[in-house]
């Protein structure tokens, strides 16, 4: 019988291939679940998970919040912007109160790299990182997997192309993990300034020449420019980016193959992606968004089962 | 480890077709009726009986889903191996019709319990049967009892029922097996 190797999902750099694997096995059977007529199981009604935001998030906390609630888990919420972390509660304290009140497992996002490691070695509940800062955001790229197997049937082999902001992007390195121990070839593509040093030692290729990389590719995962990350000037201006690094119709049309379209979300429809291309059959954006729910069910349903039962719930 | 054998081919054979007459008794041309195997090992004795059904008995609208109970049974964190999802594929409305679940074993009756709640999930039946080869009488722990059964045994708890399948095992036949 199979099971996870971990206690918590803190990125992808900590589980193995077949943690993978089984995490896709378990997401086929919740895609059914979620598309019956009823969409709710029972399988964790005496589990309470707490969401920690303590950075903003729209789609990756509705969607970790619809997978919970569909397995019927108690669940509460808390956001940084209307809490006592803007009176200087630290994370152990904050985390530990909550837990007081007797919670199983935390979902967290946090704008600190290693947020989840750190209080991994601090508490008791089960952790599951929504994205730490530029770090990781294991979830994301488990379904951004995930959907190129249900397009393409296999992730092995594939070359994948990632595009953009790879400097500030939690999604580019839980990807290139993810796709790395999955089998296929990764490439990154974007300005220089916005592509770390020595990223080529992760076993990535890297190119400023979109246009080569479209053609090289069978997948293109275009992330968003994070205008709220980027402190200082790292091109010119949105327009030109555009011009050297967005993908339009014209350009895919040149290709003498259809590549895969994925985007994280949300879209600058204009600027990594033109509103035509976005819209295509190329582009499987909102399966992302479907299957983000069937991944994050799998994942809490998984890290649930080896939660110990204690004494008193006996 | 001694093995004893329950039923052989001709038996399993001989009650296949017993168990597909009694169904047309209740259902006559199943126009209401859905059958469902219960995954993953109903799923054998499903497909043998809708088979049957229409070949031997031409049967036309004979209806078949699959139906996983992994996520609705009452063990999740209380036995120590984790428990492995099965597909389950139910492509018809379940709504207003009769269900007939399809089991190899019952024993002690919690999987019926979990996929009572589960086929909810796919509407309200209008009424909801149990088909089982093998009834393991006196083991049950819940008030559930099958409406149509190829055999009844009496076994004890350390005793197991293995049912074994020509397109799986090799065979049609049920052992009861000592440990």
């Amino acid at each position: 019988m199979k099971e996870l190797s971990v206690r918590h999902l803190l990125g992808i750099k900590y589980i193995t291939e077949a943690d993978i694997q089984l995490i896709f096995e378990t997401a086929d059977h919740f895609k059914e679940v979620i598309n019956r007529p009823i969409k709710k199981v029972p399988s964790l009604r005496d589990i309470t998970i707490a969401n920690l935001f303590f950075e903003n998030s729209t789609r990756t906390r509705l969607s970790f919040e619809l997978a919970e609630k569909r397995l019927s888990a108690d669940v509460v919420n808390f956001s940084a912007a209307s809490s006592s972390v803007k009176k200087g509660e630290t994370l152990i304290d904050t985390v530990n109160n909550i837990l007081s009140m007797k919670v199983d497992m935390v979902v967290m996002r946090h704008p600190n790299p290693g947020a989840g490691v750190f209080l991994s070695n601090h508490i008791d509940a089960s952790i599951v990182n929504a994205g730490d800062g530029a770090h990781e955001h294991p979830t994301q790229a488990l379904l951004d997997c995930f959907s190129i197997r249900e397009r393409l049937g296999d992730v092995a082999g594939k070359k994948v192309v990632i595009v953009g902001d790879i400097l500030h992007s939690r999604v580019a390195l839980s990807n290139i993990f993810a796709l790395q121990k999955l089998g296929a070839e990764v490439k990154v593509c974007g300005p220089k300034t916005l592509i770390p040093k020595h990223i080529e030692k992760l076993g990535v290729t890297v190119t400023t020449d979109l246009v080569s990389a479209l053609a090289w590719c069978d997948v293109a995962n275009m992330l968003r420019i994070q205008n709220e990350r980027l402190d200082i000037s790292y091109f010119p201006s949105t327009r030109e980016y555009t011009q050297q690094f967005g993908v339009n119709k014209a350009l895919l049309d040149r290709l003498d193959k259809e590549i895969v379209i994925m985007h994280p979300g949300p879209i600058n429809r204009g600027v990594e992606i033109t509103s035509d291309v976005a819209d295509s059959d190329q582009a499987i954006i909102l399966d992302q968004v479907q299957n983000g729910v069937a991944i994050r069910m799998a994942v809490l349903y998984l890290l649930a089962s080896k939660i110990e039962r204690t004494h008193e719930d006996r | 480890m001694g093995q004893k054998v329950l039923l052989n081919a001709t038996e399993v054979h001989i009650a296949l077709h017993r168990l597909a007459c009694q169904l047309i008794e209740n259902h006559h041309d199943f126009k209401d009726t859905v059958l469902v195997g219960i995954q993953p090992r109903g799923v054998f004795l499903a497909e043998r009986l809708a088979q049957l059904l229409q070949q031997e008995y031409h049967i036309e609208n004979i209806r078949l889903g699959y139906l996983d109970i992994t996520f609705f049974r009452d063990d999740f964190r209380r036995s120590h191996k984790p428990l492995e999802a099965n597909k389950t594929q139910i492509d018809f409305v379940v709504e207003d019709k009769k269900v007939v679940f399809i089991d190899d074993v019952l024993y002690t009756g919690r999987s019926i319990r979990a996929a009572l709640t589960a086929i909810q999930s796919f509407g309200r039946p209008v009424e909801i049967e149990l088909l089982t080869l093998i009834d393991r009488r006196f083991s049950r722990n819940l008030p559930i009892q099958p409406d149509y059964r190829g055999r009844q045994v009496d076994a004890i708890n350390e005793e197991k029922v293995k049912v074994h399948w020509k397109e799986n095992d090799g065979e049609d036949a049920v052992y009861l097996v000592k440990s």
